[in-house]
């Protein structure tokens, strides 16, 4: 099953797919466009992965200045970072390098500690599709990837469905893809995480907590461009959804 | 956290967003020396340096805090915390406090480390590693927050007597300098900084923070409990 929250005609509702758009629950039918998406579901805490890819890696290593991995590459985003499908992202006038990142969120549906890799996937409620976005101009190596990089108002992206984990047999053979106006820019397939699902939540859940609505962004394959102003930008995973974006400039915030 | 820290004035009670602050103490960030222009850093900091206590790590005033058997002890880091009262975007440092709705104190417990680069979030997101309290105070009952004492203490011993002085940045440029590129709501929480020096602790020892016109956050260190598989685990 998916599901949606969207706000329409003044109030929030719960949505599902429609042939002609999206249904509410109290049975309105609207067209995509005619409601405002919000993420999917209540988010908890967001736990984000970097370099999650190998071919991710390779990309980045010229600016990497450690390699060795003994450990999964886990950076938090806070909830003011939060929008939904068909949202606008602000690129600041003057940088050189904001990137997207097609990421498979996991969120967790029962609380995880101490949680063996046999029993991991008991503990995911379902998945939805992430856009990570990522602006390099400020990168500094002081607590990477430090938050004005990688928590900036309206930089993470999440829809427009969730979709319930029974509905996905085979979270690791997932084909994802990027798509920046109407061109393939990046793809690959989560076979190719370094730490899969079981992994990260064993490794997570030996020192945190992993609450409901609590969400993994599992990292990106190699792939990311630059965008600019006006681009739209189309995050998409096979069986999960195709997550809408568009790159607004300063203008629209009055900067 | 079972309940948030509730309080009787707008917005009644934290939101669970708790952003921290380092090297923003001007001793802190001198310790480093040329250490800060050479890899990895290549260079200070510019912006602030950030991170976030996710909501596994709140816990009240009082709760206990478990110290992992493989690291010992924890560095017990005293903040002042700065509660969010107005949406805050893009404010001025003229304008920051007023989008305040008070003070409290927050502890965060964090497992030793020497990394600035990428340090592990095992090292700062432990469960109830964050002590928010014992109260919310609001702007005008505590002043100016950049010069109160703060004083740590453990089973009963000034480890650590400071202020909330001699800041990179001070609360109202930290605030301008945040918002500039991340909105914060009311109820959350943004740490001034935790002042270089900061004391460790062990199981079994009681800690307490004083900051000037906020009272005492207390708090006690016990082991961490592990499932017996996974002790079994780490001995094979």
């Amino acid at each position: 099953m998916k599901a949606a929250r969207v706000a329409f005609g003044g109030a929030l509702h719960d949505a599902v797919p429609h042939a002609d758009g999206v249904q509410l629950e109290d049975g309105r039918v609207l067209a995509e466009d005619a409601v405002v998406w919000l993420p999917p579901f209540e988010v908890g805490t967001i736990i984000a992965l970097g370099l999650n890819y190998a071919d991710h890696v390779k990309e980045l290593s010229k600016e990497l200045t450690v390699t060795a991995q003994d450990e999964p590459l886990v950076f938090l985003k806070g909830p003011g970072s939060l929008i939904g499908h068909r949202g606008f992202t602000r690129r600041p006038n003057g940088v050189n390098f904001m990137h997207y990142e097609c990421e498979l969120a996991v969120v967790i549906g029962r609380s995880a500690k101490h949680v063996k890799r046999a029993d991991a996937m008991q503990h995911v409620a379902g998945y939805t599709v992430c856009n990570d976005y990522a602006i390099r101009d400020y990168l500094e190596n002081w607590y990477r990837p430090n938050l004005r990089v990688k928590n900036r108002d309206g930089c993470t992206v999440l829809g427009p469905w969730f979709v319930d984990a029974a509905d996905v047999p085979d979270p690791h053979a997932l084909k994802l893809r990027t798509l920046v106006n109407g061109k393939l820019t990046q793809q690959g397939s989560t076979a190719d995480m370094v730490n899969d699902i079981p992994a990260l939540i064993e490794y997570l859940s030996a020192f945190m907590t992993l609450q409901a609505g609590d969400v993994i962004l599992t990292g990106t394959p190699d792939g990311v461009l630059n965008v600019n102003v006006d681009d739209e930008v189309v995050t998409e995973i096979d069986g999960i959804g195709r997550l809408v974006n568009t790159i607004v400039g300063d203008e629209s915030f009055g900067r | 956290m079972n309940s948030l820290l509730a309080f009787s004035s707008a917005p009644y009670r934290l939101s669970g967003a708790v952003y921290g602050t380092l090297l923003n103490h001007g001793v802190a960030l001198a310790a480093l020396g040329d250490a800060m222009n050479h890899a990895p850093f290549k260079a200070p900091p510019q912006a602030p340096v950030l991170y976030l206590k996710p909501r596994n790590t709140l816990a009240s005033a009082g709760s206990p805090v478990c110290v992992p058997q493989e690291f010992g002890e924890l560095e017990i880091g005293a903040s002042l915390g700065l509660v969010i009262g107005r949406t805050a975007c893009r404010v001025s440092e003229a304008q920051a406090l007023a989008h305040l709705a008070g003070y409290v104190v927050v502890a965060d417990l964090s497992v030793p480390h020497s990394s600035f680069y990428r340090p592990s979030i095992r090292f700062k997101a432990r469960d109830g590693s964050c002590l928010i309290g014992p109260q919310l105070l609001p702007c005008d009952a505590v002043g100016a927050p950049d010069a109160l004492g703060l004083q740590v203490t453990v089973d009963g011993r000034a480890l650590q007597q400071t202020s909330t002085g001699g800041m990179q940045r001070s609360a109202a440029r930290l605030l301008a300098d945040v918002t500039e590129f991340m909105t914060l709501r009311p109820g959350d929480v943004l740490m001034l900084g935790v002042p270089a020096g900061a004391p460790r602790a062990c199981a079994g020892q009681r800690f307490a923070i004083s900051i000037a016109g906020l009272g005492d956050l207390e708090g006690s260190l016990v082991a961490e409990w592990v499932p017996e598989r996974v002790t079994e685990e780490r001995a094979a």
